[in-house]
């Protein structure tokens, strides 16, 4: 999708529903992964109910949002989560989710398979068991390609193979592909953001300036490599990557956590960046109305990347990224291809903020 | 080139299609390709609503659509049924 430019701005001021609205089901999760954007583990208590569930959907339905994203935690492990995806699909609601895979038994994979409306999202980061399960825990590479047979040999075609790359798996996107490929699936990379438990291993983690820029023509040279728009700070690089390529939190972009609580985006679970609950008059009103999310859908301030002469490709990067590493919203982004995040982060007064609510499991799994 | 579509078959919206009113004119979104699309005027979006109730799409336009705008309209139409946002047929 390209997007040319009033109809960018048309995205700055805001839509009438969100494009990309995720939907956390649960804290819940049966992995540790040390780079969660959501920080999961622990079922919350207050999670909503099936009946406010169904009663969200029936408000996505009449908002005419195409689809929603559903994640969390382990969405899965939600008793009534096969209830509430049916419940979406016959309000017309198309549904991603995401999942480690740990029950995608061949039953679950059949009744998955053939419906338009639905998109499995498999979580891998890693082309082999070694690299993956380093960050999402020992067998968590073997559970996610069974999962993948399953989807294949049910006949499911097209679902999502979902990478957050790192420093560690950058070298393998060829192999990643290749798999995708075996799977009849596609490849889905996204940038890793120093949100949730990821502020703790985003330095260790997080790609050079060499793999960004190599990842950036990797990029050009494989369009039909999904990014969730997540990678438009590198579009500073040259010709733009293929998407919206602006901060989309709270103007196309926002997050229902697993209490109700609506935040900006998946990646801002903190909150300076919470709108209000879907338990106080509904998500429409919350969507329309928030102070925030009006603030958000202001024209911003390019700050310190006023001078830039990529500002237009880049717009100064991703909030999340900036927020959570401590850095002012109008500073560039941390990983700004020029090299002025570098700057701003030598800079800074203080380490950034912790992301808050933290539903990590309270012992530690060791994971190294 | 891609074939251009005949204009006096029946058009309609197709069926996977849905179609959200927004303050430039509606997107639209494909559940079977998958597509979002952006129809950038309120009159697009008119006659793509209207589009089921005429005989062809050449009846359609008749109707709905001004002549000096006829030539922009069937461009935008044109596309949108590569897309398979619209239907030919
Ligand atoms: S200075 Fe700002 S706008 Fe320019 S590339 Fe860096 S982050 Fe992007
Ligand atoms: S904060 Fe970052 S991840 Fe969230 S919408 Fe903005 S750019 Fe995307």
């Amino acid at each position: 999708m390209s997007v040319n430019h009033s109809l960018r701005d048309r995205f700055e001021s805001g839509l009438a529903a969100p494009i990309c609205l995720t939907w956390e089901v649960t804290y819940a999760c049966n992995l540790a992964c040390r780079h969660c954007l959501s920080s999961s583990g622990v079922r919350d208590p207050r999670e909503l109910t099936t009946d406010e569930a169904k009663a969200f959907l029936d408000e996505v339905a009449a908002m005419q949002i195409f689809y929603i994203n559903i994640g969390g935690g382990e969405p899965t492990i939600r008793r009534d989560f096969f209830e509430l995806v049916e419940y979406g699909l016959s309000r017309g609601i198309g549904i991603k989710f995401s999942t480690n895979g740990s029950r995608i038994t061949p039953e679950v994979a059949q009744r998955l398979a053939g419906n338009d409306y639905l998109d499995v999202q498999i979580s891998l980061d890693g082309a082999d068991a070694a690299t993956n399960d380093a960050l999402r825990g020992e067998g968590s590479y073997d559970t996610a390609i069974r999962a993948m047979e399953n989807l294949r040999d049910a006949g499911m075609t097209g679902f999502k193979i979902s990478v957050v790359v790192t420093r560690h798996n950058v070298g393998q996107i060829d192999q990643l592909l290749a798999l995708a490929d075996s799977m009849n699936a596609e490849l889905r990379l996204t940038r890793l953001r120093p949100s949730g438990r990821g502020v703790d291993v985003w330095d260790e983690l997080r790609l050079s300036a060499a793999d960004n820029r190599a990842l950036y023509h990797w990029l050009m040279d494989h369009p039909t490599v999904l990014t969730g728009d997540s990678f438009f700070h590198l579009s500073a690089l040259g010709d733009p990557l293929a998407g919206i390529n602006l901060c989309g939190a709270g103007r196309v972009v926002c997050l229902i956590d697993p209490v109700g609580d609506v935040y900006a985006c998946p990646f801002v679970i903190h909150e300076q960046f919470l709108a209000g609950s879907i338990r106080d008059g509904g998500f429409g009103h919350v969507w329309r109305d928030s102070e925030l999310f009006r603030s958000l859908r202001e024209p911003g301030s390019p700050g310190a990347c006023a001078s830039c002469g990529s500002y237009d490709a880049c717009r100064g990067g991703c909030m999340a990224a900036k927020f959570f590493t401590g850095l002012e919203l109008t500073d560039p982004d941390p990983e700004c291809v020029f090299g002025h995040g570098e700057t701003a982060l030598a800079q800074r007064v203080s380490l950034g903020p912790r992301p808050s609510p933290d539903h990590s499991k309270r012992v530690t799994i060791s994971s190294r | 080139m891609a074939d251009q579509p005949d204009f006096a078959a029946h058009w309609s919206l197709h069926p996977s299609v849905s179609l959200r009113d927004e303050s430039f004119g509606a997107m639209a979104y494909h559940h079977g390709n998958r597509r979002l699309v952006f129809l950038k005027s309120p009159l697009l979006v008119d006659v793509v609503r209207q589009l089921d109730d005429f005989e062809s799409a050449d009846a359609a336009l008749d109707a709905l659509v001004a002549d000096e705008q006829r030539a922009a309209l069937c461009r935008a139409l044109e596309t949108l049924t590569s897309s398979e946002i619209v239907r030919v047929g």
